[in-house]
């Protein structure tokens, strides 16, 4: 089921969440909203879902016009951040809920049920309750609640904030794996770059309630759009004019014919990386990630003098 | 409530200070609540009090009693949840001053409340509504004397909850009527729940009110701290503790009743 | 559409319970003219029953506010056992007929009871007296301050007491300094509401006072009298005054709410 956002704007008072915004996301991807706080992506993903009513454009799933529908019916799972469980209600009947509201038979019911906790890695907590578990059980219980009524769209809000670094990861790949059997069009919002790069088909960037740009991972990042898409994803060094990526400056102990001189002032070695912050002669403050072998190559120390050039450089004009 | 490390000098050792303290409020509630009660089941002991409770006067009594506090917390049980919604959930203008309305009936003295509802649905009654001295007037003067209570239990629970597992249950396709059932009403039922018990308990004990509004007549509109009232103007001091020791007992029934509720409403909460 | 009609019906609701008898109140009282509802007022008995009120409650309200502020204090920060119990008799006089109350002081201080033979055998009158309708008001009056305050500390938790502890401070200046100014609208919004049932006290100070007009009739009870003597203006006079204390309380009310619970 595909989805088509046109000219959707929505203001909270005096504040623009949304300004004009128009997507189209295809039958059976997993796309990233990706943006900083406050830059519409949630509002986005709520007014897809029904949650939020727009000021004026339309939304369309599968190609049916939903803009006046209620969440109820639109066919859409919708996932949230800090899982909005039914506190009072064992895992088993939080999952059920949706099939339990439709009248559905016990022995579906049962059946299905047994099959998303399954699918979840939740088998043995049917009888718990929700803060009986850890974070990342509560959140894939949440998933298993939104699964089980075969949503056309699967939408999810910045699933994984609350939960730590390394279930963070474990999810995400989890996710990726999830759609990659079942195709449901999946849209994910995140501020996490690394998140959206990691998971995505296609990233929509967004800033200031509006698109930056719509792309893949890697066109997103080789060929950025515009500044503001440049720096949120990957981050860069200014100079000037154009902008250089971390690791797209290289350093020598010796000078050559485009070399500038810059002094070591910080060293943080971040597993494989190695990550250096570094003051030009004209005090121009730069930002180089070596690996670690390059790094041990070069037998850097705090405070060196090392010579510096940008091997590849952006410009907007 | 997780254990706090000591500071270093501050160990948990009950200090001169708290002991006093402690001492101070043990000596004022013992003197100013405990010891008046323990008099009045003392009075109450011996012969005399199961004939002064089951007399019929009594029994008729305490039947009504019951009854007229149970459907005066029955209908606050609806009416103050649905008032209670209405302030948290609602925006209209006016809101603040209808929110401090009401509390009227804890600011205002009972017997005011009763003289006016006397004025307002009695005999001469501008609306044409008379139920003084009648079982429905007396149910109407606890209505007022309770309404703050559900509403009040009830409010700060709505204000805090938690508004997202209803978007939940939205996308889901549950319907906004199956969301207040099956999402919003679980969650605040402990709060409907001990409000409907602290109102049971204020009607049950309920005079200023019904003194002018019921007429008191024996029997037919007499209620049981009415009674009590009675029976000691009358000199018959045995007659009227045996009644207010069964006041007593449910007084006290009703507050277990509370703190079960509120155990009861954070089971799901621990872990 | 929901929304609207639900809204009405509430509103509807609260309008025949608390508003339509709040406006007669003022209708009756001026019924028979202006002048008559004051002197129906400014008679001598009613004089001293409001003055009686205010006396009963200038004393109730500061014992109740200083046993409500130590009781919350052993109840939040005390390690003793038996808690439960001491909370569920803080709570009783707010589940308890007054009527009971006024019995039980009765049975107290009167012929036969423990404090008969210290009192009242000696001359020292308490029943039919401002003494025993003080303690009844005491009573009726008792958990408001403890119960507001209660939640305030809990929510001010120990670690600031702790930090100004560490930093030199005595047990009573971290108290003034430190745990005062942060339970100080709980505590004020307890004491209104301690007033407010002060001066709204009934059932228990009609059973110890004997009623006598002019010695032990407060304004809640000069109430009843004048209806009972037939004096409809005077009842609705003194009611139209309460009433408009009344308001004023839930005026305070009112503007404590959001300082209580910042």
């Amino acid at each position: 089921m595909s989805i088509a956002i046109s000219g959707v704007s929505k203001r909270f008072g005096s504040f623009t969440a949304l300004d004009d915004v128009s997507v189209e996301v295809a039958t059976g991807s997993l796309t990233a909203l990706l943006g900083p706080s406050g830059s519409g992506k949630s509002t986005l993903l709520r007014v897809v879902a029904g949650l939020e009513r727009p000021d004026a454009g339309s939304v369309a799933i599968g190609g049916r016009d939903v803009t006046g529908r209620p969440p109820q019916e639109r066919g859409v799972g919708f996932v949230f951040q800090h899982y909005a469980a039914f506190k009072h209600m064992t895992v088993w009947d939080n999952v059920a809920f949706g099939l339990t509201i439709r009248k559905r038979p016990r022995a579906e019911i049962r059946e299905r049920v047994a099959e998303l906790l399954a699918l979840v890695q939740l088998e043995g907590l049917a009888r718990r309750y929700p803060a009986q578990l850890s974070g990342g059980q509560r959140q894939r219980m949440g998933l298993a609640r939104a699964l089980a009524v075969d949503p056309e769209v699967l939408l999810l809000d910045e699933p994984f904030g609350a939960l730590d670094a390394r279930v963070r990861g474990e999810l995400r790949a989890w996710l990726r794996r999830l759609h990659d059997e079942t195709r449901t069009t999946t849209v994910v919002v995140t501020h996490d770059q690394e998140e959206a790069m990691e998971v995505a088909d296609e990233i929509v960037v967004m800033n200031h309630g509006r698109v930056e740009q719509v792309a893949g991972p890697r066109e997103l990042y080789e060929h950025p759009a515009n500044e503001f898409v440049l720096t949120f994803v990957g981050g860069a060094n200014r100079l000037g004019d154009a902008f250089v990526r971390p690791h797209d400056l290289e350093l020598a102990h010796e000078p050559g014919a485009t070399t500038r001189e810059a002094m070591v002032r910080r060293i943080a070695h971040v597993g494989f990386e190695v990550r250096l912050e570094l003051v030009r002669e004209d005090g121009q403050p730069l930002s180089v990630q070596l690996t670690r072998d390059e790094a041990e190559q070069l037998e850097l120390e705090r405070g060196q003098i090392v010579h510096v050039r940008p091997l590849r450089e952006t410009t907007f004009s | 409530m997780a254990a706090r490390a000591s500071l270093p000098g501050t160990a948990a050792r009950p200090s001169a200070g708290g002991a006093l303290a402690l001492g101070f409020v043990g000596a004022f509630l013992g003197a100013v609540v405990c010891l008046p009660l323990a008099a009045l089941v003392r009075s109450s002991a011996g012969g005399g009090f199961l004939a002064a409770v089951s007399s019929s006067e009594s029994v008729a009594a305490l039947e009504l009693t019951l009854a007229a506090a149970a459907a005066a917390a029955l209908v606050n049980a609806v009416a103050g949840t649905a008032i209670a919604w209405v302030l948290v959930r609602d925006a209209f203008p006016g809101k603040a001053a209808v929110n401090a309305l009401i509390d009227l009936p804890f600011a205002l003295p009972t017997v005011v409340a009763g003289l006016v509802l006397l004025a307002l649905y009695g005999p001469r009654s501008p609306v044409g509504v008379d139920v003084a001295f009648t079982r429905a007037g007396i149910v109407l003067a606890l209505l007022f004397v309770t309404l703050p209570f559900v509403v009040r239990t009830v409010q700060p629970v709505l204000h805090e909850l938690d508004r997202e597992p209803e978007d939940a249950a939205r996308s889901l396709g549950a319907s906004e009527p199956t969301i207040f059932c099956r999402i919003v009403l679980p969650a605040i039922l402990p709060g409907v729940l001990s409000g409907v018990a602290l109102a049971f308990a204020r009607a049950v004990g309920e005079i200023g009110a019904l003194v002018i509004v019921s007429g008191n007549l024996p029997y037919r509109t007499e209620v049981a701290s009415v009674v009590v009232f009675n029976r000691i103007q009358a000199g018959d001091r045995a007659g009227a503790a045996a009644v207010a020791v069964v006041l007593l007992a449910i007084s006290f029934a009703v507050l277990l009743a509370v703190g079960a509720v509120r155990r009861l409403a954070t089971r799901h909460e621990r872990a | 559409m929901r929304r609207a009609a639900l809204r009405a019906t509430v509103l509807g609701y609260l309008a025949a319970i608390l508003l339509a008898p709040l406006a007669l109140v003022a209708r009756r009282a001026f019924e028979g003219g202006a002048g008559r509802a004051w002197s129906a007022v400014s008679d001598p008995d009613t004089v001293h029953a409001f003055e009686l009120t205010l006396g009963i409650t200038a004393i109730a309200v500061p014992l109740n506010t200083l046993f409500g502020v130590v009781c919350a204090l052993a109840i939040v920060r005390g390690r003793f056992p038996g808690k439960g119990l001491l909370n569920a008799f803080v709570d009783l006089p707010l589940a308890l007929s007054p009527v009971v109350v006024g019995l039980s002081l009765f049975l107290l201080f009167g012929r036969g009871g423990w404090l008969y033979g210290l009192f009242e055998a000696h001359g020292v009158r308490v029943l039919f007296a401002p003494p025993s309708m003080v303690l009844a008001t005491v009573f009726v009056s008792l958990p408001f301050v403890a119960r507001e305050v209660v939640p305030a500390l809990r929510e001010l938790g120990e670690e600031q007491e702790q930090a100004a502890r560490t930093l030199g401070a005595s047990s009573r200046q971290t108290f003034r300094r430190i745990t005062l100014p942060a339970i100080r609208w709980a505590l004020v919004y307890g004491v209104v509401l301690t007033t407010a049932r002060c001066l709204g006290e009934y059932g228990a100070v009609a059973v110890v006072s004997g009623r006598i007009e002019g010695r032990t009739e407060t304004a809640t009870l000069r109430v009843q009298d004048r209806y009972e003597s037939l004096d409809l203006t005077g009842a609705y006079g003194i009611s139209l005054a309460l009433a408009a204390i009344a308001v004023c309380v839930l005026v305070a009310m009112t503007l404590l709410r959001p300082r209580r619970e910042a």
